[in-house]
């Protein structure tokens, strides 16, 4: 026995010993319906309401309990989920769901156009805060009958249709909640939802067992018996795992990046980066522009010109992803791919400084500037460490500062840095995503995730605020295109990458993938074969 | 000089001395051997040692592997003296202090040092580096700060053995300063298993440096041994060169230090000769 397959070995036991459940992958062997999926949640989620609680894992796993009235292409095209069709009035303002017939909720009760109500305009309201940003805008929610579904806007808001997912808009049954204290109900322990899975049993620090819903109303759904997410919070058990076949899926971070190219070459698995779109991650160097010298454009500029973004990808994303153009991702609607490029070009970073005024030291440093180092994992190290050598070529000393989470978001938020890395979601419409960001009605002290670099533009904000109550998508194409054009001129943040996370999963899986929320959704085909 | 020659011929000692000396060899050299900044990515990533300019390969972003082990030595060692001197300062300080007054200030002093070397010197000095924040000074101090109880209560003893003595008495009585009997009468007799202690030390702060570098709260602006074991780590299956390297110059430091501690030993302690050691 050779060192690695003793590494791999002890690796093993080390997997094999949070086992104790039965393994289902015998028995999903040639059959097309029926069998066990074992997938992996990481790390483990407080509470699987995702109404309540919107951490990534409680999305992942709530997305099989919980439906929306709508799922997305990945295109980002609205697709039937609870509602079997809806209607939009000509002037924008009203829009009508008729939700499928026989729907149930997991106790049996049937799910009607009240529940739906009630979770849009009180619980998510009040716990959900993405969802409360663009279903704050409804002036009256209507049940006619048991439905349908009647929503009127105080005025246009052209992506509303874009937040009937299931991670934005999970419906819960109002006959359990209504009049509760809604965190302190004790059914959120069974988390009783409308998905094709309902929760069988939740061992804490070892598995989350889901079984069919009986009543689910889609015919033929769901196809598997079980899933069963199992709590492996050591990132080299979960590799072993996965190459062992005792979990036939991975999604997000679960495997590391770096392990990714090993094993998407495995015979028995297979890797896609789609059911991402939604989402849309993009990552930037956040530069805080109201310190000097990062005030200034052309320091910005020469930031971008200095990165060679490709060798980042390459080297510490394994080229999971691609690179970033400007402020809204590709994989978004109103992405505007004819703006200013920024190709690798230490020279013009160099010839911006000197233009600035800002002139090399005998050290051969212009300028030394404090980073933040965001506490969350080897692959934000690495970049740290990439960017470092990268703004060092061109004369800008980054001082990496190590720190721990709270400490980050506490900093970041507060204001109190001048550079970081940081990671944002873009939930399909810029209007959602993109221009929390930059806008500046939106910098908020002590928030993450707003305007946090500082950035102001009133043609920006005036164009955004446009876009969003725009109501054809040809204006809103004019406004984001001309607001895309001017950001990257004046490069608020550094973009650097889109991300693409990897799913790896056994070649046996169908259906895992099949529209842009990916592995949120509610796994109703997913079937062995 | 005697003592020179004595250490000289202790077989271990030496073995010791000579790798310790490579290692402060490689250091000093560092810039000369290696003249790119180890943080430079110089090839492409996970190049396997004996590579084209690479003896001993390149990391996950295609830096040197064997530049980083010239820089981390400077690193290591430079931890490891300025953290040793440090926790000399404070625990021969608070030792000489307990050992020459004894009583109430004995007392005192011990049960300060007794409240250190209750929490356990690693944990303690995480707990610094990571409210202090993890610079280079702050973690020199760190490692002083949790390195100091042993060296306190050696030098406590050697003191209180000392302060009887008649040569002792005989300075006290001619009304010489408590300051100057204990600098020039007690410690010049009490140094020698201070220096073999002290030896040690360094051995350990080393260790505890890599260990902290190790979990990620060492300087992130410096390349160090334990920091290349970190960041490789979880590509161990892939490229047993990035951890294996540094892991070995981290052995071979600390084993050296330690040979040369006891071989001080040996020497320095006049109860121990050299003869009756071999019988």
């Amino acid at each position: 026995m050779n060192r690695r397959e003793f590494t791999k070995l002890g690796l093993l036991a080390g997997a094999v010993g949070i086992g104790g459940i039965p393994l289902g992958v015998t028995r999903a062997v040639g059959q097309t319906r029926g069998g066990t999926l074992n997938t992996i949640i990481q790390p483990e989620p407080p509470i699987l309401v995702t109404a309540l609680n919107q951490q990534q894992p409680t999305l992942t796993l709530g997305g099989k309990i919980y439906e929306s009235l709508l799922r997305y292409d990945f295109d980002l095209k609205p697709l039937p989920g609870l509602a079997q069709s809806w209607e939009v009035s000509p002037d924008k303002l009203t829009y009508t769901f008729k939700l499928f017939p026989n729907i149930t909720f997991h106790d049996g009760t049937p799910l009607t156009s009240e529940d739906v109500v009630f979770s849009i305009t009180k619980i998510l309201m009040e716990n959900h805060a993405r969802a409360r940003n663009t279903f704050s805008r409804i002036d009256k929610a209507e049940a006619p009958d048991p439905l349908t579904v009647v929503f009127t806007l105080k005025k246009p808001f052209a992506p509303f249709l874009t937040a009937f997912d299931c991670t934005t808009a999970p419906i819960v049954p109002k006959h359990i909640y209504e009049g509760t204290d809604y965190r302190k109900n004790p059914a959120n322990a069974k988390a009783i939802g409308s998905g094709p899975f309902k929760l069988k049993e939740w061992v804490r620090g070892s598995h989350v067992h889901l079984v069919r819903h009986e009543g689910y109303y889609r015919p033929n759904e769901p196809v598997l018996d079980e899933i069963i997410y199992r709590v492996i919070p050591d990132s080299a058990s979960r590799s072993v795992a996965l190459e062992q076949g005792t979990v036939q899926l991975t999604q997000w971070t679960d495997v590391e990046l770096f392990e990714v190219p090993r094993l998407s070459k495995l015979p028995n698995l297979t890797m896609t980066t789609k059911g991402y779109e939604f989402f849309a991650p993009h990552t930037w160097l956040e530069i805080n522009n109201r310190i000097a010298p990062m005030n200034d454009k052309r320091f910005r500029q020469a930031v971008m010109y200095a990165i060679d973004r490709k060798a980042l990808l390459n080297r510490i994303y394994f080229g999971l992803g691609k690179v970033a153009t400007g402020p809204v991702s590709s994989k978004t609607k109103f992405y505007e791919k004819d703006v200013k490029k920024y190709d690798f070009s230490p020279e013009k970073a160099k010839a911006l400084l000197d233009e600035m005024g800002l002139k090399p030291g005998p050290d051969g440093k212009r300028v030394t500037i404090p980073f933040l180092v965001p506490p969350y994992g080897e692959t934000h190290q690495r970049t740290a460490e990439f960017l470092r050598q990268s703004l060092a070529r061109v004369g800008i000393d980054l001082q990496l500062q190590g720190i721990d989470v709270a400490g980050w978001a506490e900093k970041f938020s507060n204001w109190d840095f001048s550079m970081t890395t940081t990671t944002v979601y873009q939930f399909g419409d810029p209007a959602l995503g993109v221009s929390r960001s930059y806008v500046s009605t939106n910098i908020r002290k002590g928030i993450l995730f707003s305007n946090t670099c500082g950035y102001s533009n009133p043609e920006v904000d005036r164009l955004f605020e446009e876009a969003a109550v725009a109501t054809t998508d040809d204006k809103r194409q004019e406004h984001y295109s001309a607001l895309q054009k001017i950001m990257v001129e004046e490069v608020p943040v550094a973009w650097l990458l889109e991300i693409d996370y990897p799913n790896l999963m056994d070649k046996r899986l169908k259906n895992v993938i099949t529209t842009a929320i990916g592995v949120h959704d509610t796994f109703g085909t997913v079937s062995f074969g | 000089m005697e003592r020179l020659k004595t250490f000289l011929r202790h077989p271990t000692g030496m073995i010791g001395l000579v790798i310790l000396m490579a290692v402060v060899v490689l250091a000093v050299l560092a810039p000369t051997l290696f003249p790119d900044d180890p943080w430079e990515m110089v090839a492409a990533p996970f190049q396997p040692p004996a590579s084209e300019g690479l003896p001993l390969g390149s990391d996950m972003l295609g830096r040197s592997v064997a530049a980083g082990i010239a820089y981390g030595a400077r690193v290591s060692l430079t931890i490891g003296v300025a953290s040793t001197l440090a926790a000399l300062c404070i625990g021969v300080t608070i030792g000489a202090i307990a050992g020459y007054f004894g009583g109430k200030v004995d007392d005192l002093m011990m049960r300060i040092t007794e409240l250190f070397q209750t929490i356990p010197g690693f944990v303690l000095a995480i707990l610094l580096v990571a409210t202090i924040g993890p610079t280079l000074t702050n973690v020199i101090i760190s490692i002083g700060a949790v390195s100091w109880p042993p060296l306190a209560r050696l030098t406590r003893a050697e003191f209180m053995r000392l302060r009887g003595r008649e040569f002792v008495q005989a300075a006290v009585c001619q009304g010489q300063a408590p300051m100057v009997v204990a600098l020039r009468h007690i410690l010049p007799n009490a140094i020698s298993p201070i220096i073999v202690t002290g030896s040690l030390t360094i051995a350990t702060a080393i260790l505890i440096e890599s260990a902290l570098s190790f979990m990620g709260l060492g300087d992130p602006n410096l390349m160090s041994w334990g920091l290349m074991i970190g960041a490789s780590r979880t590509v161990i299956r892939q490229a047993w060169w990035m951890s294996m390297f540094p892991g070995i110059a981290i052995v071979l430091t600390v084993l050296a230090i330690n040979l040369v501690g006891e071989g001080l030993n040996d020497t320095l302690n006049p109860r121990i000769s050299r003869k009756a050691r071999k019988a």
